[in-house]
């Protein structure tokens, strides 16, 4: 008995001394940082950038391709000599695409490593985990890919590179007026998605603000897999396009059954569309299909070219939009560095709201709300293989 | 008006009113022997779909043309397989308990289906494309400004002539009168000499042969399968089995006959509202005929 309570004592000792510890420790980096900010001597320490993108997990492609385009443009930037000059380190960490681990990682970057800036993460979900985290810290963060609205309105220190989810439905709506002439335009959409409605909605004011006309506007439940009632009521209407913003397995059969049915006109869609299994679902019926993206390979942008043969060599395979995105996103967090002349957080979201940058995925200024207004690349679908067609500016 | 109730949209009625008569039958056949709502039926369906899936994959692998009939033979017996597994390690145990007990199991074996599926590396949990024209290419014909696909035909063919083998056996066979007995009464039926547990399996393997036939031909006509796609078209076949009188094999056909026209004149006249329309048809049914448009005047609650 006795031997137990003096074991007792020991151990509640040791953890009080253990506490002390901690606290100690933790105000002396406390204070060695806040030293190591104004000292001379870490001028020639890298400045440590935070990369967050979701590289295992049900997310995984995404992620490598993104994380790619981020070590891609440090390199750049170092072999020209870094940025303030100093060399630039990313700090990477994987959120696996969920949005716990992504609020561990933005805690871990911010509190353990003590990054500059962050640069992620990809789902919108995790950047929403994430961006208040930053905000807080007042670190600034840049999101290559997450194009859900909210994402930014979580405070003045988050931005992104990607255009928002509604403005596809307004590049699409212009695309379809001015280049395909078309004049009447039939709309079907998932109800149970924010983004295929606000594409929906955003594609129908604008076409109808251009002058064109909606002549049918049919919704359908989530996991439908009939939707010849929707269509035949579309293509009594005779419109001109189709305008179907949903996600590719569904668009492939919409596609299909609207082909069957006899319409032989342009389908037109968003970045949804963006997969190889487009094809396997829809096969010949997406032929005279467009889609608006982020991003087209085949630009003839010399920029572009230069950035596709690059990526190419140097990991074996054509950037897609989300390395595209990637890429720009580190590049523009690291100009605004470059800008700001100054790795103080504060500085650097004022040199990001006043950005002009040229990238591989557009001319990128920054609105009010911090989304970029940028150009957006129209794509063909015919005979299985996708192509570049023009690009859209707002 | 003109968009809403024409020749095409007749059509599309029949259409969605066949894939919904192939899974309800099955349904109801196994209700109307042992009065379990098998929720796990629109998996079996799900089992016949990748089965078919694999016996196409398999068979333009080796460069083969995929032979119809036999697809159709492998998809049925997945789906018999997968019934007759469920009901002997699942349902059977369950067989003198309370009917609840069973009825959660019914869910169980269905998200065990869903969830050990999607886990399987082969099938995975995302989308895959049904290789449809590899087996059956695509036609269509026209009548007047409607259009009608082969497909279309194959559906509701198939699903005549399942309704009248089914009602055959039920009616005129042995095994039928057995059935039919056990249905009635147990107990008695066993006094009868009839071995009760073997017309359960029996029942169970036409209904999983069935759902698995339904799998193939929803392949066929929509081609995008996963892990999930038995969910809906399970829940709506089991409502157009009630809505004809759960138990009677005609009723299934006519119930989702009627569904598959309701939701389609629902959505033609609002899709936003459309699944409503057609669910509050449904609604009033089933307030001025409670046992459903064919079932037996029991008084039973389903």
């Amino acid at each position: 008995m006795k031997r137990r309570k003096t074991f007792a004592v020991l151990v509640s000792l040791l953890l009080v001394v253990a506490l002390f510890g901690t606290v100690l420790t933790g105000c002396s980096s406390k204070t060695a940082n806040n030293n190591g900010g104004s000292a001379q001597k870490t001028e020639s320490k890298p400045i440590l950038i935070g990369g967050v993108a979701p590289v295992t997990g049900p997310a995984a492609t995404y992620g490598k391709s993104t994380k790619q385009g981020y070590e891609m443009a440090l390199e750049e930037w170092n072999a020209k000599g870094g940025v303030l000059g100093r060399k630039v380190k990313l700090v990477f960490e994987d959120d696996k695409a969920d949005p716990t681990e992504a609020a561990n990682a933005f805690s871990k970057l911010i509190n353990d490593n003590h990054v500059v800036a962050i640069v992620g993460s990809v789902t919108s979900s995790c950047s929403l985990a994430g961006a208040p985290i930053a905000q807080r810290a007042g670190v600034p963060m840049i999101t290559p890919t997450s194009t859900n609205p909210k994402v930014t309105q979580v405070g003045d220190y988050i931005f992104r590179a990607c255009f928002i989810d509604p403005f596809q439905g307004t590049v699409a709506a212009k695309f379809v007026f001015n280049n395909l002439k078309a004049r009447k335009a039939g709309v079907i959409y998932d109800i149970g998605q924010d983004y295929n409605t606000g594409l929906a909605e955003f594609f129908k004011k604008e076409f109808e603000s251009l002058g064109g006309k909606i002549v049918a506007y049919e919704g359908y439940p989530d996991g439908t897999t009939d939707f010849n009632t929707q269509l035949t009521k579309i293509i009594d209407a005779k419109p001109d396009v189709i305008y179907s913003p949903n996600y590719y397995n569904d668009d492939g059969l919409i596609a299909k059954q609207a082909r069957t049915l006899g319409f032989t006109g342009p389908i037109v869609g968003g970045d949804g569309w963006d997969s190889p299994d487009l094809f396997k679902i829809g096969g010949d019926a997406v032929n005279n299909c467009y889609f608006t993206n982020h991003f087209s390979k085949d630009s003839k942008d010399p920029k572009v070219q230069a950035f596709v043969k690059k990526y190419t060599e140097k990991y074996g395979e054509a950037p897609d939009a989300l390395a595209a995105l990637g890429y720009d996103a580190m590049n523009i967090m690291l100009t605004a560095i470059q800008n700001a002349g100054s790795t103080d957080g504060a500085k650097i979201k004022d040199a990001l709201k006043n950005i002009d940058y040229q990238g591989v995925t557009g001319h990128i200024k920054f609105d009010k709300d911090r989304n970029p207004v940028k150009s957006a690349v129209i794509i063909k679908i015919e005979n299985g293989k996708q192509t570049y067609v023009t690009t859209i500016n707002p | 008006m003109g968009s809403i109730f024409n020749l095409q949209q007749i059509i599309n009625g029949i259409q969605i009113g066949s894939i919904y008569a192939l899974i309800s039958i099955g349904y109801t056949l196994v209700y109307g022997i042992i009065q379990l709502i098998n929720f796990a039926h629109g998996d079996f369906y799900m089992v016949g779909a990748y089965a078919a899936y694999f016996a196409v994959m398999f068979s333009a692998a080796r460069k083969e043309h995929p032979n119809v009939l036999i697809v159709l033979l492998i998809s049925m017996t997945a789906g018999a397989i997968v019934a007759f597994l469920s009901n002997r390690i699942a349902y059977r145990p369950l067989r003198y308990k309370p009917r609840l007990s069973a009825l959660i199991t019914a869910i169980g074996v269905s998200m065990f289906l869903e969830y050990t599926s999607s886990a399987i590396p082969a099938i995975g949990p995302s989308y895959r494309a049904f290789p449809q024209s590899a087996l059956i290419p695509e036609h269509t014909y026209k009548i007047g400004h409607a259009i009608l696909s082969n497909y279309q035909i194959v559906n509701v063919s198939v699903a005549v002539v399942l309704m009248v083998v089914l009602t055959y056996i039920v009616q005129y066979t042995r095994i039928g009168m057995a059935m039919r007995a056990s249905a009635q009464d147990k107990d008695a039926a066993r006094l009868m000499g009839i071995d009760i547990e073997y017309i359960i399996d029996f029942t169970f393997i036409i209904g999983g042969a069935l759902a698995g036939a339904a799998g193939l031909l929803t392949g066929i006509t929509y081609p995008r399968i996963n892990p999930y796609m038995g969910i809906i078209p399970g829940l709506k076949a089991f409502i157009a089995a009630v809505l004809g009188g759960i138990g009677s094999v005609p009723g299934a056909m006519l119930g989702s006959y009627i569904l598959g026209f309701s939701e389609v004149f629902g959505m033609a006249i609002n899709s936003i509202l459309g699944e409503g329309i057609a669910y509050a048809i449904l609604i009033l049914v089933l307030i001025f005929l409670p046992q459903g448009l064919l079932g037996k005047k029991t008084g039973e609650k389903v």
